[in-house]
Parts: structure tokens; sequence; C-alpha cells
């Protein structure tokens, strides 16, 4: 996600810039430097991805980490995961396969430049701490033969029955000291500091702290944060190079700063076009972004008033709303149960669960689920959790389509009538409700 | 007469409803959707005026008596023939404008009789097109001219030796100004041509009498409150914003208020379907609707018409015929279309492989239903799809084998209409709440000629 915030940015040229998304554009700056850098300095690189990542041990090792998913983002971002896709799909991978594998592909086949125009440095290490994605397995399986690198695997065992067992915590701890951690040292060339690593850890807690109260700020009204378009760029520093680190407790310090000062002032969030002027809508919504048309989407929502509350996107790299925090007491298990915590791999009814207490908590007016074509993760069994939702909340649910990063798969006109029409059936109800 | 209209721009056909301030529908009206939409919503809208006052037209010559009632659709169909010579004159001087155009005059010299030939024998023809009781395959003027253009080249291009092609596409290519121009009839004028047609051998009393009866239905004015519109083209119709609401939310509200009971309303468009769930006051509660790809909407069987050569308004009927319902794989329309292609090449009945494709139509559109929460008591059939019989046929027995026999399939026979119906009353709905009028540019060009009335 750091890449999205440096992408954020830029949008947001014409508005004003908050201290922290200045920020935030310079630690991305820093990082990409440090990459372009590495090999020169004898540093390693490791590829992860951003479910289950464990930075505090890559960082603990003094390894720098790539996150492949978020170099796809960038590129729909940026407009080149058309071409990526395409060249990807001359080399024989199909339509239906994950558009963020396929445009890291076709990226590797441009020379992997990254999104500050400068080459990303091959991986010496690649670091698969989450299978709840069984498409990232297979991902690292064809960077394997494309790098001829070592993969290290953590096998994360689905949470079917929603509660994380001592024997589901002991298998993860089990392989972190026998498998990964041996396999990290190696390339690492240096032995973990256990101190070095419980004090990455604490200044996870900290930053997570802060990350929680700007979540929890949206309960306001107005809400002075929008917490899926905006969200994204709150999760930048948390979910990638960052966690464990002073730049990210200094950035997550600062941000709720700004936001607790949004609250005082009576203001809602930063839209494409500025500030934020009403809140007539308040969603939660669930599945991942678009990329190639973000602020075009995020428009559709701004527009009209409609801000998110709430949503489970960004809590793909970590639920910390439910209360788990890293901690350097028990550094193991708290990496075991942050990765067996992701929200892909909770099972649906823990998902329905966490929607139903956002929509409450939050008071949405409504929900509405943005599937993509890409992500079975996601997509499978969301239309289930739509109809038990307005079953047991009252509130519409609404239900998009698009995709990641193939713009094949972006119908402005479809999402906008579909959009239009919820926010519209939403505000007959409403009239019907107060007549 | 104060009414309130309701616009549903579509990517086939534009339809227009008005309602009095009671809500009740008063007018009707619809046309083919061409590359100006504001031309579209306009013809659509006068289209509705005109029904409205045929409607009036109705009450004045029941007033009269039952024989003059009777009279009503004779009149009718005198007007409709003379909007077509009208709109012919305009044609006429359109081919005329595109022979000048030619850079070969060799062509033009060839041309230009053949094309006359043709165009007066289209208006020689033009009375046997609106006998009444004879069935039209269309009302909109593209068709109609179209057909009898291409009628008319077929002698005329053999007997003057003039290349069949080349005289057809004059046509094709002076249609597009014609119907892209918005011009106001003047309603009085064209009735009372229509009226002395009819009436010319009655005796002097009767004509008077029924004179008088078209000249007070000509000048009652009809005040415009409001206007909304809806519709695929929605976005690019002539409104402000207030004045647009989501398609959704309007073929559910129309369907709803004419099939009170209903629940659910599939929706089969030019180039979406949608399913839709209201509740008891026609809100929308729930939707579906198909995602990018037009597969298994009413293009598609747009599409299969023009692969058989035939007009989209035949294939229900052909179908009707069929013995057994080939099993067509692809809701794909390019692909059906090769489906099809294949189908003939094996022998199969052209009967039967319609009855298939229709049936692949439907099961695409049931898949939308079962993810917008299903059918629980009666579902409403709306869209152009409903003329269809095979279509409704198929649907309904369809709803039944997977929502059991309880369930009641609706079709009304203007069931094309439902979106235009759900706009005017949300626009009656601004009214009553004190929203200030809406009138587009078109109705306001419209009010500043009074020739228009």
């Amino acid at each position: 996600m750091t890449t999205v915030t440096q992408s954020a940015a830029t949008a947001h040229e014409a508005a004003e810039k908050d201290t922290s998304q200045v920020e935030q554009k310079r630690m991305i700056a820093d990082h990409f430097e440090k990459l372009t850098r590495a090999k020169a300095e004898g540093k390693k690189v490791v590829y992860t991805f951003v479910p289950g990542n464990l930075t505090e041990l890559i960082g603990a090792l003094d390894m720098l980490p790539v996150l492949p998913e978020i170099n796809a983002l960038q590129s729909g971002m940026r407009k080149k995961s058309g071409a990526y896709i395409a060249e990807a799909e001359k080399s024989g991978h199909s339509e239906d396969v994950c558009t963020y594998v396929k445009c890291d592909l076709g990226m590797l086949k441009n020379g992997n430049i990254g999104p500050t125009g400068t080459k990303i440095p091959s991986p010496d290490l690649l670091l698969l701490s989450y299978t709840g994605c069984f498409t990232f397995m297979k991902w690292f399986e064809i960077l394997k033969e494309e790098y001829k690198c070592p993969v290290v695997m953590l096998h994360v065992p689905y949470q079917s029955d929603g509660e994380i067992t001592p024997e589901m915590r002991q298998y993860v701890v089990d392989q972190l000291r026998d498998v990964v951690i041996p396999a990290m040292e190696e390339v690492a060339g240096k032995k973990l500091d256990m101190k070095e690593l419980a004090r990455r850890l604490a200044l996870s807690k900290q930053a997570e702290d802060d990350l929680v109260a700007v979540w929890e700020s949206a309960q306001n009204r107005p809400s002075p944060i929008d917490g899926y378009f905006g969200g994204v760029y709150y999760i930048g520093p948390i979910f990638s190079a960052f966690r464990g680190t002073e730049d990210a407790v200094t950035y997550y310090r600062m941000l709720r700063g700004e936001v607790e000062a949004r609250v005082k002032a009576g203001e809602g969030p930063m839209t494409p076009d500025g500030p934020a002027h009403e809140e007539r809508y308040r969603l939660v919504v669930e599945g991942p972004p678009n990329w190639t048309h973000f602020n075009d989407f995020w428009r559709m929502f701004s527009r009209e008033g409609a801000t998110i509350v709430a949503s489970t996107y960004t809590r793909v790299g970590g639920l910390y709303d439910t209360g788990f925090r890293h901690n350097p007491e028990s550094p193991l298990e708290s990496l075991a149960d942050y990765c067996l915590g992701c929200y892909t791999n909770l099972g649906l009814p823990t998902r329905t669960d966490l929607l139903e207490s956002y929509i409450k908590r939050y008071k949405a007016d409504g929900f509405l689920i943005n599937s993509v074509k890409s992500c079975n993760s996601f997509s499978a069994g969301q239309l289930v959790m739509l109809r038990e939702l307005e079953k047991r909340t009252g509130v519409p649910g609404g239900f998009i389509e698009s995709d990641l990063v193939d713009p094949r798969y972006f119908g402005k006109a479809n999402i906008e009538n579909r959009l239009q029409s919820y926010l519209q059936m939403l505000e007959a109800r409403r009239g019907r409700a107060s007549a | 007469m104060r009414v309130v209209v309701g616009i549903d721009l579509g990517s086939t056909t534009t339809k227009a409803v008005l309602i009095d301030e009671d809500g009740q529908v008063v007018g009707r009206g619809i046309t083919n959707s061409r590359s100006n939409y504001e031309v579209a919503c306009g013809v659509a809208r006068e289209e509705a005026l005109i029904a409205t006052r045929f409607t009036s037209l109705q009450r004045e010559l029941e007033k009269l008596g039952k024989q003059e009632s009777a009279r009503k659709e004779m009149i009718h169909e005198a007007f409709r023939m003379e909007l077509y010579l009208d709109e012919l004159a305009k044609l006429t001087a359109q081919v005329g404008r595109v022979l000048k155009g030619l850079t070969y005059v060799g062509s033009r010299a060839t041309l230009a009789p053949a094309a006359d030939e043709v165009l007066a024998t289209m208006a020689e023809e033009a009375p046997q097109l609106f006998q009444v009781g004879v069935a039209r395959k269309s009302d909109f003027f593209r068709d109609l001219a179209g057909a009898a253009f291409v009628a008319a080249s077929e002698g005329v291009s053999v007997r003057r030796n003039v290349p069949y092609e080349r005289l057809v596409g004059l046509f094709d290519r002076a249609v597009l100004d014609v119907e892209t121009q918005l011009t106001t009839h003047s309603f009085g004028d064209l009735l009372a041509r229509a009226a002395r047609r009819v009436l010319s051998e009655d005796s002097p009393e009767t004509q008077a009498a029924l004179l008088e009866a078209v000249e007070r239905v000509a000048k009652q004015p009809i005040e415009e409150l409001t206007f909304v519109g809806t519709g695929y083209g929605r976005q690019t119709l002539p409104f402000p914003k207030d004045a647009v609401r989501s398609e959704i939310l309007c073929h559910g509200r129309g369907a709803h208020r004419v099939f009170g009971g209903t629940r659910t309303v599939l929706d089969i468009g030019g180039q979406d379907t949608k399913a839709i769930q209201v509740d008891e006051h026609g809100v929308v509660t729930s939707f579906q609707m198909n995602d990018r790809c037009a597969a298994g909407c009413g293009r598609y069987l747009g599409y299969i018409a023009d692969e058989l050569n035939l007009g989209l308004h035949e294939l229900g009927p052909l179908a009707l015929g069929a013995k057994r319902v080939v099993k067509v794989n692809s809701t794909c329309t390019v692909f059906a279309g090769a489906e099809l292609r294949e189908r003939l090449s094996l022998g199969e009945r052209r009967e039967d492989i319609l009855a298939g494709l229709h049936r692949a139509i439907m099961l695409r559109a049931m898949s939308l239903l079962a993810r917008s929460g299903g059918v629980e008591n009666e579902l409403t059939f709306t869209g152009g799809g409903c003329k269809n019989r095979v279509a409704t046929k198929g649907l309904g027995e369809l709803v039944v084998q997977n929502y059991g026999e309880g369930i009641t399939p609706d079709a009304h026979p203007d069931s094309i209409y439902m979106g235009a119906l759900g706009a005017a009353l949300f626009g009656l709905d601004d009214i009553r709440a004190g929203k200030p009028q809406i009138l587009p540019t078109f109705a306001k060009a419209a009010e500043a000629a009074p020739a228009a009335q």
C-alpha cells in the first residue's frame, strides 16, 4: 500500500495536503531509495505479500521487503496494468488468472521498473507467510522459476470455526521457529536478535493503537475519514514496509492528530475534489477497490455525498479493531495470531459477523459489495453474506462488480448505474420510513 | 389538462408516459432511439401528447353517439398517415439534398428519377399501410419508410437499370438527417386533414359536428407540470440532474403501480437485464443486473433477427411454431450467432432453434433473478421482450419450475412503458412535494411555438 499513498498524494495535488501525507510520501521515497541501493550495499531483498506479512521479522534481520501486490495495484493506478496483463496473457496466462499476478509478471517482463521509475531489485528470498490465498502459492512458484531464488513457506490454517485454537497457534509458531526463521537467517547471513524483534513489535503496537483510533473516528457525524478510498492511504505504512519502525509510529500519531482535529472542527473527509461538503449516506464496503479507475470510482461516491465509514479491505493486513495487537512479550505467538487473523482467512460466518458489527457500530445507512473478478478469496460467498446481513440488520445491501487491475473489467456506465440506483434506493426507503 | 411527463430513454426505444394529477395514465408514446437523444425524447413526448388528445377525442366522439365513437380508429389511422406523409415530404427533400451532394454527375442523372419514382410510389401506397385493422410491423417512420423504400426500389432498380444498393443507400443517408430533426407538428392541422379525409362522404351536418369535436380536442390546453427522465441514456438527457432517476427504481415503481401485489420485477431491455425486488410500496429493496456484457438481453434477439434477415417482432411468432426446443449452449450474442448458423447447416428447423435461443435468454435471466433474492409471490416482466409471447411463456414456465406453482407471472401488454410510468410517478411526487417545475429544452421550444398545439 505504500505506493498507493504516493499516488493518492499526486491525485490530491490540487487539494490541500495533510502533513501526514507529506510524511508518508517521504517515507516511501526513502524506502524505494534503499531498495535501489540494496544490491550495491549488500542488503538482502525479500518479496512477500500484504496479508500475513512478517515485516518486523524482515526488518529485524536487516532485510528489505518488496510487496508484488502493491506494485501491481500501483501499476493499475498508473494506467500501466492493461499492457502488463496483455504481456502476461501473451506468455500463456489465461484471462481468468488473478490480474495482480499477471500485472506483476508483465511488469517483470518489462524490466521490473517500480513506481518511482527505478528498477526493483530481484529477490533473495520469496517469503510466503500466508497461504489463505492459494494464488499466492502459485504466484511465488512462477517467480521462483523467474528469479531462481529460494522460497520459504509458512502454512497458515484456515479459521473455519471462527477462532484460533492453541493447536493452530502452536503449529504456526513451530513453523516460524523451525523453518521460516532459519531460512531467513540463512539468506540474511545473520542470526535473529529476539530483542530487536521485540523492540519492533512494541513499535508496531503503538502504531496499531493510533490506526484503530483513526478507524473509530468514523463513528462521528460527519465522519472525518473515508474508511475505504481514504482508508487505503492510511493502511499504506502499516501493511507494508513500515510496521515496527519509528517512522510508522510518527506517521500514525500525526494522522491521528489530524483526524482528531477534523472531528473537533466538525469536518468531513478529503475527496479527490477537496474536502467533502456533505454526508448524505454512510456506507460500509466489502471487497477491494478497483485500482485502474480509482479516482473515478471514488468520485462516484463522493459526488453523491456517500462516505465509507468502514471497510473490510482496509483490514486485509490486520484486524486491529477487533483487538489484535502485536505483542513484544510473546513475539512468535503474536506473529502467528497476526497471520491466522487475516481477513480472507476468516470463514463467511465470521466475516458476516464483522460486517454486521461495522454496520451497527458506525450507524451505516447501507452496505455495498464490490465484487472483483480476480479474487476468489474475497468474492466467493459475497451474495450469501449480503442476504444474511440484510436479514440481520434491515440495512439494504448493494452489489457492484469490477476488478483489481484489469481495466477491461471496469464498466464505468454499468457501475455508475448500479451505484446511483442503489443510493436512490436508500433515499427512497428513507423517504418511505419518514413518511 | 395538467400532466406530468416521464421519459425512458432506452438503448433501442424511447418511451414517454403522461399522467394526470391523480396519477392516471393519459397518454403513451414511443419512438426509436437515435443518435440525437434530445430528438428521441421530443418525438416520444409528442407521440404521448398525440395519444392523450386521442383519448380526449374518444370521449368527445362518445358524446356524439356510438356510431361516431367507432370513427376514432379511422381518424386515428388517417392521422398517422398524415404524419407519415409529412415525414415522407421531409425525406423527399433530404434525398434531393443527398443527390445534389453526389460528386459524380452521371450517377445523379440516373439515380434522381429512380428515387423520385420510389418516393412517389411510397406516397401512393401510404393508404394501404394505414387501414383500420391492418397490423403494421412498426409505427416508427424509419421502419415503415425503410421497408417501403426497399420494396419499391426492387422493381424500380430493375426497370431503370439502376444499381439497387445505390438506390437504397440514398434512404440510409437521408433518413439519418430526417430523424434527428425535431419538428413539432400542428396537431390541429393534422387532425383536421385526417378528419376531412375520413368524413368526405358524410353529410354536412355530421361533418360539422365531428369537425367541431376535433377542434375542441385540438384546442384543449395540455400543461406539462414537470418532467422526469430515466433509462440507459439518462445521463445525456437534456434534463437537470434533479429530474433524472435510476431506471431500476422507475421500472420497479412502474411495474408495482400496474401490478400492486408484485414483489419481483424482471426487466429485459435492449442492452441490460435487471432483476428487481420491491416492497409493498413499490420501493426497490434489492436488485441485480447483468455485468458489462449484454449477452442475454434484447439486442441478442435483435442480432439473431439480423442473422436470419427477419424483423425483431417476427421472431416470437416464428418460435411459437417450434416442435422442439433446441439446446443452445451459448448466451454470448456472437457465439449464439455462430451456433445458429451451425444448427441451420445441420438441418435443424429455424423455429426450433429460435425456441432454444429464447430459452437461453430466459435461463440467464433466471440466474439474475436468483441472485437478486428470487421470486416469492408474483413476477412482473417488463421491457421490450414482453411483446414476445415465446419469451413470456418461457419465463412463466421457468419461474414455476424454480419457485413452485404458487407464483403468478405477469406481463402487461404495455410493459415496455413501465420505466417511463415510474419516472412520471416520481415526477408527481416531486410536484406534490413542492419541488420546482422542470421543463427540458425541447418542451420549452415547443411551448414557444403556438402552432405546435
